[in-house]
Formats: structure tokens, sequence, C-alpha cells
């Protein structure tokens, strides 16, 4: 809380030259989540203050500002396929690529975000998991265009890794604020974002950015890189722990 | 409880996965196969990748056929020329499935050519073996012998050159039959994580017409170099042999195999076989359930 403090007062410095818009003081609970070998998933906290100019939260009567927040996992290129009935076997039939869907992507907002901004404000910011910059790399028509992304929205939302929560953003006297956001075992590693939107009227009044290391750890580390740049000696490894287990479980067993 | 697989990236109930392992290795050892067949679709059906599945299960299917090579070897069951002859085309298999394998996972038909060669192939072999077991069954009970299968080679196998002697299986045939029959083989290992005992063992059996002495025994060392050759494959080329997946899976399955080697000792070889062929026909109908029942997502999502 004193980091939160100094901040404050760091981010008070240009309200006093006579900024008339209020400012984002944010932060989140984790700036490394580490997966270690009993990784069920992390929470993170996102809070934050918003800073007023003169230093006090709207009066009675005054609109309230609203707080978007929105963490985001690194771009990844995904091929879509969809499903359809060939001679009786449902099989992938058409795909469709995208170069740049985030492997994670969830938003809280203190309210419906449909509610706070319009379509192109959404668009630009990419706020809201209709409103996410895939770029299809094809010329398929549009309508498929949607199908695919919706699939794929759809599919992400299942699995944990796109997640949306109206609603989830608390606002305490108008000035503090905090939104829960689950990080499922699955996520993959990388460089996670996490942006928070300062919106009044339909506009976006500040935007700022931390940014958080989603990593593996220790053991799980050293087998993920060893598969990766030491592969023929991981497989030997393998191999040498079937035949060894398998081995030494039947010598057991003509002792017992 | 829960542990967090590595290169599966997403966290299991260690506890799921050895009692998985452990049923998979109970019937491996009553029935004398690897049990690849049902691992790879539980762990499937348990959420984990079919890559992942398939590379993974094959270094189960290694564990599990160890002690058995040991034993044949200690009575003398393993032709050894004719398991090199095997697993010399098992390797070349292995190879070629592994560009099948990626070829396929680059067209979005790994899952269903998966699902299909299951259905085929546990279909045509369940419904063969459980037509046998069942005759054998009736002739038991009628009290007479079932007649002894005159041992010979198919015709197609006797037209190829090359001949050379197998002392211990009793043949003098081409080893370009077995080089095939291993390749074959070996292209399931990979493809299936199987280790493909239920097809080379009537194969060797009704195509090569080896002694039966050595079926068994041989069929196993050829299935332990090539599943380790499928992981190895599948470590430096797919790269998704999840290690602590495999020990899980090893540590069940290698228990669970002595368990049933000792159960199988109290049952008739007869009411075995046709247990086994009922469950390779329960794995294949799932499987053509799958394949025909609208999928609960259409869509799927591979990073590339």
């Amino acid at each position: 809380m004193r980091r939160i403090g100094r901040s404050v007062s760091l981010a008070l410095a240009p309200l006093l030259i006579g900024a008339a818009k209020p400012v984002l003081v944010p932060d989140v609970s984790q700036r490394t989540i580490d997966i270690a070998y009993s990784f069920t998933g992390a929470e993170l906290l996102l809070f934050g203050a918003i800073v007023y100019p003169g230093g006090h939260a709207p009066e009675r009567g005054e609109d309230p500002a609203d707080i978007i927040v929105v963490v985001r996992g690194p771009v990844q290129s995904v091929t879509v396929r969809e499903k359809r009935k060939i001679a009786g076997i449902w099989m992938n039939a058409d795909n469709l690529r995208y170069r740049s869907a985030p492997s994670y992507y969830a938003i809280a907002s203190s309210r419906p975000v449909d509610q706070l901004l319009d379509e192109k404000t959404r668009a630009i910011y990419e706020i809201g998991l209709d409103s996410l910059q895939l770029s299809p790399a094809s010329t398929a028509p549009i309508a498929q265009q949607d199908r695919f992304a919706a699939g794929l929205v759809a599919l992400r939302r299942k699995e944990g890794l796109y997640a949306d929560a109206p609603d989830a953003v608390e606002i305490a006297d108008g000035v503090l604020y905090r939104a829960r956001i689950r990080i499922p075992a699955l996520v993959p590693v990388g460089h996670f974002t996490a942006e928070t939107f300062l919106v009044r009227d339909g506009h976006v009044l500040a935007v700022a950015t931390r940014t958080l290391t989603i990593r593996k750890s220790g053991f799980e580390r050293f087998v993920a890189t060893s598969a990766d740049s030491r592969s023929f000696i991981y497989g030997l490894v393998v191999v040498a722990l079937s035949v060894s287990l398998g081995w030494g479980a039947g010598w057991v067993a003509r002792r017992a | 409880m829960d542990v967090y697989l590595p290169i599966a990236n997403l966290s299991v109930n260690w506890l799921v996965i050895v009692l998985l392992g452990g049923g998979v290795g109970l019937l491996s050892g009553m029935f004398g196969v690897g049990g690849g067949f049902l691992t790879t679709p539980l762990l499937i059906v348990y959420g984990i990748s079919p890559t992942v599945a398939a590379a993974t299960s094959a270094s189960q299917v290694t564990g599990s056929c160890v002690s058995g090579v040991v034993a044949h070897f200690r009575r003398n069951g393993v032709d050894v020329k004719m398991g090199a002859t095997l697993v010399s085309g098992g390797l070349i298999g292995a190879m070629l499935g592994t560009l099948l394998f990626r070829w396929l996972q680059k067209t979005g038909q790994i899952d269903t050519v998966i699902a299909l060669i299951y259905v085929l192939l546990l279909g045509t072999i369940g419904i063969l073996m459980a037509r046998e077991s069942l005759q054998s069954i009736g002739a038991m009970h009628n009290g007479g012998r079932p007649r002894a299968r005159k041992r010979r080679h198919h015709p197609l196998v006797t037209v190829l050159p090359f001949r050379t002697r197998y002392y211990r299986s009793g043949l003098y045939i081409s080893p370009l039959a077995p080089l095939l029959l291993g390749c074959f083989t070996g292209v399931l290992t990979t493809l299936l994580g199987i280790g493909g005992g239920f097809i080379l063992i009537p194969a060797m059996l009704y195509l090569l017409g080896m002694s039966t002495q050595v079926v068994v025994g041989t069929s196993l060392f050829q299935t332990l170099f090539v599943t380790a050759a499928a992981t190895m494959a599948h470590a430096t080329s797919t790269k998704s042999v999840d290690i602590v997946l495999a020990a899980l899976l090893l540590v069940g399955s290698v228990t669970g195999a002595q368990v049933g080697v000792r159960l199988a000792m109290r049952i008739r070889p007869e009411y075995l076989r046709l247990a086994l062929a009922l469950m390779v026909l329960a794995v294949a109908a799932r499987m053509a359930v799958g394949l025909g029942w609208r999928p609960a997502d259409l869509f799927t999502v591979d990073v590339t």
C-alpha cells in the first residue's frame, strides 16, 4: 500500500499543473506467475486508484467513471478448422488461419462494455471478445470469417483461455477499483499485458498498462526446455525410464 | 493430487492417471498385449491432446513389454533373427509413420485418421478373434479337441525372393515378408501409439506360418524396439512425449501387468481371448460412434 501511496503522490504531480482529466494508478498482484508441479491455475488481482482532478471523488449526481481491465497473452498464429459431416463421418473440412489470435484474453468491467463504448472505440482498443483483431490470413467472405472467429472464441472460452466478466470490477467510493482474473492451468507461457481503461461518457479517458510474465519454473521448466532443445537425449531418457520401470517390476514380481 | 504435465501443458489428477495405467496394465498382463490401443483413446477422453496421447502411450507399451521379453528369452521363446528383421522393418515404418503423422497434422486430418484406423483395424481383428474364440469354446463344450491348424505360410509369402532360414521359427522364407510386416506395424505404432501385437501375432501365425512357441516372444521383442523407436521419433519430431505423463502411466501399468499375468493363469485361454475380442470391439464401437455423432464442438484450434 505504501507503494500505491507513493505512486498516488507521483501521479498527482501533473494534476497540480492543471490537468482536468482523471488519471489511473494501476497495479497487478503478481508480476510473475510460476508454473510448478501442482499448478492448477492462478488468480490475478488487478487493482488501483482513479485519481480525479482536485483529489476528490465525483459528487452524487455527477456521472461516475467506469473501469475496464483487459489481460492479454502473447499472440499466436492459429488455424481454426470446422468439422462437417462428409460420407457419414464428422471430419475437418474448412479451415481459416488467423495471424494474431491472443493466446489468452480476459476482460472485466464495472458495467457491460457495450453500454460503455461504441463499436468503433471497442475495435480500436480491442475491448471485448467480439472486438478482437485476429487478422485472418485469407480473403474468405466476411460471413465465413465471422463464423470461424465466433468458433475460436467459443472454444477458448470453454477452455477458460478467453473470458469476459461484465460487472466484475468493483469500484469502492468511486476511487479504488479491483478485479479478479482467473488464469487457467492451460495458459501458455510468455509475456502478458494487463491494461486498465478509464471510461466516461463513451470515451476512453486514460489507459495504463502493466506487464507480467508467466513461465514454467523448476522441474517443469527443465523438462520443457530439455524436450525442446535436447530432444534426442530427452527421448533416450524416456525410453530408459520405460525399460527400467518395466524390467524393475518384473524383477520385483519374480522375487515376491 | 494435481500434477502439471510440462509438455501436455495441463494439470491432471495423478491418481487417475496411475489407475488408468494400472487398469491397462492389468489387461495387458492378462491378455499378453501392450495395451496401447486402450491408453491412447482413454487419454484423449481425459482431455490430453491426441498427439501427446499417441506419443506418450508408445513409451508405456515399451515398459509393459520389457518383463515379457525377459521371460520369453529365459525359456528360449524369441527368434532373434526373425525379431531383428521385424525390427528393421519397424524402424523404417516408424520413420514413415512420423512423416505421415506430421503431414496429417498439417492438413488437420490426424484425429479423423486415428479414429478411422482404430475402427477398421480393431473392428476387423475383434470380429475375427471373437469368432475364433467362440468356435474353440464351442468345440471345448462338445468334448472334441479343436482341430489343429495346419501350419503353412501364405502363398504370397512364398513368391518373394532371397529366401533365408529362420531356425527358431521353423521357416525358410524371404526376409522381405517380415520386413514389410514390421514396417506396417511401425507405421501404426507411430500413428496410434500402439504396440501392434494384435496385428503382428495373427500375421505371424497365419501369414508367415511361424512356430507357435516363438510367436508371442518374438512379437514382444519387435514391439519393445519399435515402440522405443516411435518414442524417439516423436521426441525428436513432434516433441510431444510427456515424461511426467509417461512415468505416471508406467508406474501403474508395470504393476498392473504383473497382477494381470497371475490372474491370467487361473482363466481358460479361450475365455480370455473372447474377453479381449469383446473389449477390442467395444473400443472400436466407441470410436465409430465418435466419428458419426455430431461433436459438441464443431471447431478446433491448432496453434501454428
